[in-house]
């Protein structure tokens, strides 16, 4: 359309730019009645930036994941809050050994989240089995349940990983160009 | 035995130390018999008929008071003509003393309950019964305890494959968790050469002679 500016996140100063960018806009409701911006990134804007993790603690990694909420490295700072309903979560962070008694627990609970939902796999355990690659009782990998956007490594994963991971997963939200359900 | 010698362990001498195992052999002299252990510990063989009786008698006995079971569970000896033996790990709070009571008992074999006798004896034995698939009859719940609803064999009898028989994955079409046969993308790798069930035979013989010494010192002190 040539409408949009590239910089979303600053201002257009006033001069012949923005008057022609207005001008543009004005043609645009003149002529059909309506105008085409990027709601998208207005709402990957506020996914990212308020993403409700779902409590799943299985293992230890669930001790890191605490960590990571709690005052060091506050990951209320970038909107996360833990919530114990899935219901009111947008990511469920798989935080330890997923068996195979618990699978279809966690594909429920999964299964409750509301759309657009992401699933942030944490340690070993949960991206492949890990110690527990060989038992007769763990799912290898959360992913044969799930389908898993950031895969966390790590024995248990640190704090500050956990955060990484979940800086990533914002990055992967910002970048989707669709308003569509997943 | 003195107040003070319960209250206070140290004041315990030998002497009372000495008569509290005579008194656990004499009680179970017609019942069971005492093993060599190391340190003293009071270890008993019984025969599977007279498993109950001799708990009741040391749950009963006051002078023992046993009056809690900590821990009851299985071992598997696929050798042995009696595959499986059962141990019951008792306690007793007033004289700070263990005892430990192992049962032979052959695959198939029931075994009465112990819930009877110890209420506390219900999960561990759901446990053994999950783990070992040794059959308790008057238990009030005989269920799994710990593995998969609908899980088929039982995991600790040195036969069962580490890997199992099953394994889970989503299935997109049906919309549910389902089963299917193990796929392994490797194998299994145990780099344990001297371990006694899977490793080198020569070379566990020859580790085995190598430390035989001590070992054979610590036979003739009755360790088993």
């Amino acid at each position: 359309m040539g409408v949009i500016p590239p910089r979303m996140d600053v201002p257009i100063p006033p001069g012949e730019t923005q008057d022609k960018i207005l001008n543009a806009v004005t043609d645009e409701i003149t002529n059909k009645g309506f105008v085409i911006a990027s709601a998208d990134k207005l709402f990957n804007w506020a996914r990212s930036g308020s993403l409700w993790p779902m409590t799943f603690g299985l293992a230890c990694c669930a001790v890191e994941m605490m960590h990571a909420a709690a005052s060091r490295y506050d990951m209320d700072r970038y909107g996360m809050l833990f919530r114990p309903s899935p219901r009111q979560s947008d990511v469920m962070i798989v935080a330890g050994t997923l068996t195979n008694k618990m699978a279809p627990a966690l594909r429920r609970v999964y299964d409750q989240m509301p759309e657009p939902r992401w699933v942030l796999s944490m340690g070993s355990c949960a991206n492949g089995g890990g110690y527990y690659h060989y038992s007769y009782a763990v799912v290898r990998g959360c992913d044969r349940i799930v389908p898993v956007d950031v895969y966390v490594p790590g024995c248990p994963p640190t704090a500050e990983a956990l955060i990484y991971g979940l800086l990533q997963l914002q990055k992967k939200i910002k970048r989707t160009e669709t308003i569509a359900r997943r | 035995m003195t107040t003070a010698d319960i209250i206070n362990p140290e004041m315990t001498n030998n002497n009372t130390e000495h008569s509290f195992e005579a008194l656990a052999t004499q009680l179970l002299a017609n019942s069971a018999e005492r093993v060599p252990s190391l340190n003293g510990q009071l270890v008993y063989r019984c025969e599977l008929n007279k498993l109950i009786s001799v708990l009741n008698l040391l749950k009963a006995n006051e002078s023992l008071d046993f009056s809690q079971l900590s821990d009851l569970t299985a071992v598997d000896y696929p050798g042995r003509i009696q595959r499986f033996e059962l141990v019951y790990q008792l306690l007793s709070i007033t004289h700070n003393r263990r005892i430990r009571i192992i049962c032979a008992i052959d695959e198939g074999q029931i075994v009465p309950s112990a819930t009877g006798v110890y209420k506390s004896a219900e999960w561990p034995e759901r446990e053994v019964w999950d783990m070992y698939g040794l059959f308790f009859s008057d238990h009030p719940d005989l269920r799994r305890l710990l593995t998969d609803y609908g899980f088929e064999g039982h995991p600790l009898r040195k036969d069962f494959p580490l890997t199992g028989y099953v394994e889970v994955r989503y299935d997109d079409i049906e919309r549910r968790v389902a089963y299917q046969p193990v796929q392994l993308t490797q194998e299994y790798r145990d780099f344990d050469f001297l371990s006694p069930w899977e490793g080198d035979q020569e070379l566990v013989h020859s580790s085995l002679n190598a430390e035989s010494e001590s070992k054979v010192n610590a036979k003739k002190d009755g360790y088993s």
